[in-house]
């Protein structure tokens, strides 16, 4: 658990004259989960953006496995190992449950690998497999943020973005999807997860970063974190 | 009975004729939220096209089924090359402009290839000496059909089928739905967005230069501004149907077809145009949307 995967160092994004992100750095371990939490605004979906492709930063790095990322075409970033479950979870709602898995799958041409990997998910999501034939758009939230995680996966990536995963979700199935995230990471999927719901996402990381107006504001090991009266009071609510 | 038969049946392939092009509008607007004026001229490029080829190689002192197909695939593969390049350098560079700006870029590609044709080719109408003989009428229940109809249909029909294929059951296919849906979310798929978009407006321009081809057979009267009323009323079917929905467009192409057959059959040819604009009326004042209009479910 000490390779680092996944690094920002000194990164800076501006939207026009508002400057998003300022000198933001971080590492992602192999085999971990990372977790980004701050409050609306904080910076969190930009540090995502950045990570993604989505948008270049103004200036600062973005490494993936040592080489530079920053600027690179999502699409190829995808073929370099990096699997996403975007914001708002960004389903198909026009194509089967079974056409959005296979579109996660979109640059393998691995036929058996796809199919041992579509298995996987059902292992994973037993209620995405009843739902199979389903067009994605009549699901429930819950059921397409399952399908969202599940087409990441099918990718193989070799880090997993999630971009608030417990958006919008009664917490009976936040709970469930965690312990999914759980599970995933203990086969060795290293996991970068954004979430506004901070207890939650301290709980089951291993380290996390608190961005706070677009700047690390502290980063440590989430356990500490999650000890820490400071944080406690400002992004737990006590 | 026998003669509304028979104009439903000149009104299907007339209609036929009107979804290759329609299709085309369709599949552009549905990926890029844009409609293509330039594509009736595709269409118009795809008769000129044939016409070359076909001059080239004296292909109509030999009429027949080889010939057809030549100048078919000619002109298909010519109006993809075309269709690409029209998106790589008119409309790519504004993929990020406001939509107005890319909608006058498009009326202006058309100009350009209407204007540009008639300085290339002149202005005159030009002859396009047939590629396959009428041959002999053939007589069902006192429906008459010639050959060159039912080619028209074959081909059609063929060809949207293919659609239909490669949209539903191919993996460009899912890439390209999923692009429509959202360019975004495609490229976190891994989807190579840029190069969908490319493989669309090649798709839809070769079924329009096949639709040059076809429409050519049945009226060999060709000129650069030939694409201005049948390629608008290609557009128009294409919005009758729902832009943006492929089986819409054939559809609203077929409506579009029939109804002007019966207008021609039953009241007066001259009334053929307007005929058009007034079923566009009727359906946006009662479905704004479109027949199959977009009617997407989306839970958040």
């Amino acid at each position: 658990m000490s390779e680092t995967l996944l690094e920002f160092k000194n990164v800076n994004v501006h939207y026009g004259a508002i400057h998003a992100l300022k000198g933001v750095s971080f590492q992602a371990k192999k085999g971990e989960i990372l977790t980004l939490i701050g409050a609306n605004g904080a910076g969190k979906s930009t540090t995502l953006r950045a990570m993604s492709g989505m948008l270049k930063p103004s200036s600062g790095e973005v490494l993936f496995k040592g080489k530079r990322i920053d600027g690179t075409r999502a699409d190829h970033l995808v073929a370099m190992g990096i699997g996403h479950a975007p914001e708002g979870r960004g389903i198909f709602a026009n194509m089967t449950v079974e056409e959005n898995l296979t579109l996660g799958a979109y640059l393998r041409k691995d036929k058996q690998e796809i199919q041992k990997d579509l298995e996987h998910v059902y292992e994973l999501f037993p209620r995405v497999k009843e739902r199979l034939w389903q067009v994605a758009g009549t699901l429930s939230g819950g059921e397409q943020q399952m399908v969202a995680i599940g087409r990441a996966l099918m990718s193989r990536p070799e880090i997993l973005l999630l971009d608030e995963p417990s958006l919008g979700l009664a917490p009976q199935i936040i709970e469930k999807i965690f312990e999914i995230i759980v599970k995933v990471n203990k086969e060795g999927m290293t996991i970068v997860l954004v979430e506004q719901n901070a207890l939650l996402a301290l709980e089951i990381a291993h380290h996390a970063v608190v961005l706070e107006t677009g700047s690390a504001h502290t980063q440590g090991k989430a356990s500490e974190l999650l000890a820490s009266d400071t944080i406690r009071k400002a992004y737990l609510g006590e | 009975m026998t003669e509304f038969i028979q104009h439903l049946v000149n009104g299907l392939g007339l209609g036929s004729m009107y979804a290759l092009i329609a299709l085309g509008y369709t599949m552009v607007f549905g990926i890029l939220q844009l409609i293509n004026f330039a594509h009736s001229d595709v269409y118009m490029l795809g008769a000129f096209f044939g016409y070359y080829v076909s001059k080239f190689f004296n292909l109509s002192l030999h009429p027949g089924y080889g010939s057809l197909s030549a100048a078919l695939l000619c002109s298909m593969v010519g109006c993809a090359i075309v269709g690409f390049f029209i998106e790589r350098f008119a409309y790519r560079p504004l993929r990020k402009s406001p939509r107005i700006n890319v909608l006058i870029t498009a009326v202006g590609v058309s100009l350009f290839l209407e204007f540009g044709g008639q300085l290339l080719f002149g202005a005159d109408p030009k002859y396009f000496a047939p590629l396959l003989e009428p041959g002999e009428p053939i007589f069902i229940g006192g429906v008459q059909l010639n050959r060159i109809q039912l080619i028209v249909l074959g081909v059609s029909l063929a060809l949207m089928l293919g659609l239909q294929f490669i949209i539903f059951k191919t993996k460009i296919g899912r890439a390209m739905r999923a692009v429509s849906f959202s360019h975004t979310n495609a490229a976190l798929m891994g989807i190579p967005v840029d190069f969908v978009i490319s493989f669309t407006f090649m798709l839809g321009s070769a079924l329009a230069g096949a639709a040059g081809i076809l429409v050519a057979l049945t009226y060999p009267k060709i000129d650069p501004l030939m694409g201005m009323m049948f390629g608008l009323k290609a557009f128009v079917a294409a919005v009758v149907g729902g832009i943006g929905n492929v089986t819409g467009a054939v559809i609203g192409a077929l409506i579009m077809g029939v109804a002007e057959s019966m207008v021609i059959g039953y009241l007066a040819s001259t009334y053929r145009d307007a005929l058009a604009f007034a079923i566009l009326i009727i359906i946006l004042l009662f479905r704004p949307a479109g027949i199959l209009g977009k009617n997407v479910k989306e839970k958040v």
